[in-house]
């Protein structure tokens, strides 16, 4: 298990390092030097020269990419010369807000995907069985963006039950938390995305869990269908949502950014949108590579986590 | 539909009332191959008729729409901005003046070609790819999925949005970035297929009978990695069309005039906050309705490509 561990570390190592090599190198190749972000863009060649030379952008790719792999171990993410700010700061301040967003998403996805799977495998081929697939088909193939859009509609301008967007004031962690209407429709917008997927998978694995002889045995021993399904039914059927808990961080970090996008909520997303628009070259480069130790993490967690869970699968 | 299996009873009752007894170990079947069962059990499926009938109604209404109601889409008409649907303008116009009935035309085009393009682009370098390592097999093949594994790991849509911030506003563009960082997926399932492929019976019994190794990866291993990949496209397709449309409602899409459904819903949250909803639903619900319709389709071929689901 140890050295299982330890060798997942190690690819998962590898595979950061390719990935901030790949993306290091696509970015220097669209903004070379944030050199005409600080000296302005109608710099003097010698100037940009000197500047370049002073902060190290005149050295080989290759070594400006290995320093900045040095100050990656150090957790120094770099220069915003857009913001006027360390990306270690910026991403600090913001990285709770969008924790807290994503996590309450993901939470709500699982509270409405599990039960809705069982109750679609235990109602199978019937009229609600049917009704909900459907619904689930048009959520899985709805752009997140277009459900917020219509959720802003008519629960904001329509019935004006949430504000359609986040108010300025809510700046903390614990604002969100101590104002939850603020928070309402981000945190449904983004559950939306995954709850098609994630229901669609509990569905199937409920159907197989039910054909086993481990509930046909809890159902001749008399047990009642309720503690057949929520105390027999309902352990073993979520062990494929580990997984899929682990995989969907992709997923998640994408619709993190529509969402805080559309609802104009300060987050990681938001910056990261930011940054495109004016290329704000090391926020732009540190956050594809969180994106992607966050995605490499979730795939190992996931992987240690079913060890745990389900005594069946041996790592090796 | 042929039928696959002889009767199990021993005669068979004619309209007439006689017995006919049948030959000795039944009736001789038709002989049907694997794509003509899959394309019948395809036909079977109403879902996967309704989704093709709507992509190819989404083919003509886009493509030649235009034709046979031509709007302005180039100049600009700041008197006709934002109106409501009505008179000369089906759906309105936009912010711009633009008919929004044929801008949903427009917007069409480049989802479906977008849509279509990236899906080849992915679909090619990912069967190539896949297919190169099941066949090398050894350290080439680690080394090439291990380069995979690299490039799951970056989230798609970030770096295809740090590409596009310079490389989008056309067609191909757009189709190439796209294609480019979704061939993974099929990568990974093609290289499935061969790996499995290349231990079954009838591919050892082509070698045992002389076939060559052309002979093999042509006629064997090819034709039934084939299924993997038609179903998989279908898949792609739907998705570029959703990474397209996040590309666009982000701001970096197609270059104006030039649009996609996407692009058109980029100011969709100040419209909403207008009442402008000719400007918002028409499009959205395009988009949904051609994505479903997409995913239906990809769903049946799966069906219809498993032999275990088949329908006997």
């Amino acid at each position: 298990m140890i050295s299982y561990i330890i060798r997942r570390l190690v690819v998962a190592v590898v595979v950061v390092l390719g990935v901030s090599a790949i993306i290091f190198i696509l970015l220097h190749w669209l903004a070379p030097t944030p050199a005409f972000d600080v000296l302005g863009a109608k710099a003097q060649p010698q100037a940009v020269a000197s500047w370049n030379k002073l902060h190290g952008y005149d050295r080989p790719e290759i070594a400006q990419f290995l320093s900045y792999l040095g100050n990656l171990v150090q957790l120094n993410f770099g220069y915003s010369y857009k913001l006027s700010q360390s990306v270690s700061a910026l991403f600090s301040e913001n990285a709770g807000r969008s924790a807290y967003l994503t996590g309450a998403a993901l939470l709500l996805s699982l509270i409405i995907a599990i039960p809705l799977g069982i109750m679609q495998a235990v109602r199978r081929n019937t009229v609600g069985d049917y009704t909900v697939t459907t619904l689930n088909f048009v959520l899985y193939s709805m752009p997140s963006f277009f459900l917020g859009l219509i959720l802003i509609q008519f629960l904001a301008l329509d019935l004006h039950v949430f504000p359609p967007t986040v108010s300025d004031s809510v700046t903390t962690v614990w604002q969100t938390f101590i104002h939850p209407a603020q928070l309402t429709l981000p945190i449904v917008t983004l559950a939306a995305i995954n709850v098609a997927s994630f229901s669609r998978y509990m569905r199937s694995s409920a159907l197989d869990n039910l054909a086993q002889d481990y509930i046909r045995l809890a159902r001749a021993k008399g047990l009642s269908e309720r503690s057949v399904l929520f105390s027999h039914l309902l352990r073993n059927a979520c062990l494929p949502m580990i997984t899929l808990i682990g995989l969907s961080i992709p997923t998640l970090l994408a619709g993190n950014l529509l969402t805080e996008y559309l609802f104009n909520f300060p987050g990681l997303g938001l910056l990261f949108y930011t940054a495109l628009g004016n290329l704000d070259y090391n926020v732009l480069l540190a956050y594809v590579i969180l994106g992607a130790i966050l995605t490499v993490i979730g795939n190992l967690m996931a992987d240690i986590a079913i060890t745990f869970a389900d005594p069946r699968v041996r790592l090796g | 539909m042929a039928e696959p299996i002889a009767p199990l009873i021993e005669g068979l009752i004619e309209p007439g009332g006689y017995v006919m007894a049948g030959p000795e170990g039944g009736e001789v079947q038709v002989i049907s191959s694997g794509w003509k069962l899959a394309v019948s059990e395809f036909f079977d499926n109403k879902l996967a008729v309704a989704g093709l009938v709507v992509i190819i109604a989404f083919i003509l209404f886009c493509f030649l729409g235009p034709l046979i109601d031509p709007t302005n889409q180039t100049l600009v008409n700041p008197l006709n901005t934002d109106l409501a649907p009505g008179g000369a303008h089906l759906l309105g116009t936009d912010e711009h003046g633009f008919d929004e009935f044929g801008r949903i035309m427009l917007g069409g085009q480049s989802a479906l070609e977008i849509g279509f393009f990236s899906a080849a682009i992915a679909t090619v370098l990912g069967t190539l790819w896949g297919a190169i390592a099941g066949l090398a097999s050894g350290i080439v093949d680690g080394i090439m999925m291990r380069i995979v594994d690299i490039l799951l790991s970056i989230p798609l849509l970030f770096v295809v949005l740090v590409l596009a911030t310079k490389y989008s506003g056309t067609v191909i563009r757009l189709s190439l970035l796209i294609g480019l960082f979704s061939w993974l997926i099929p990568s990974r399932l093609v290289r499935g297929e061969v790996l499995t492929l290349r231990e079954r019976d009838f591919v050892s019994a082509a070698r045992v009978m002389g076939a060559n190794r052309r002979r093999i990866v042509l006629r064997h291993l090819i034709p039934n990695a084939m299924s993997v990949v038609i179903v998989n496209v279908t898949f792609q397709v739907a998705d570029a069309i959703l990474i397209l449309a996040y590309i666009g409602f982000l701001g970096f899409g197609l270059q104006f005039p030039a649009t996609s459904w996407g692009d058109m819903l980029g100011g969709a949250q100040n419209y909403v906050t207008e009442g402008y909803w000719w400007l918002v639903y028409p499009v959205g619900g395009c988009l949904v309705v051609l994505v479903l319709a997409t995913n239906l389709v990809g769903d049946a071929l799966r069906d219809a490509f498993d032999v275990r689901l088949r329908r006997r």
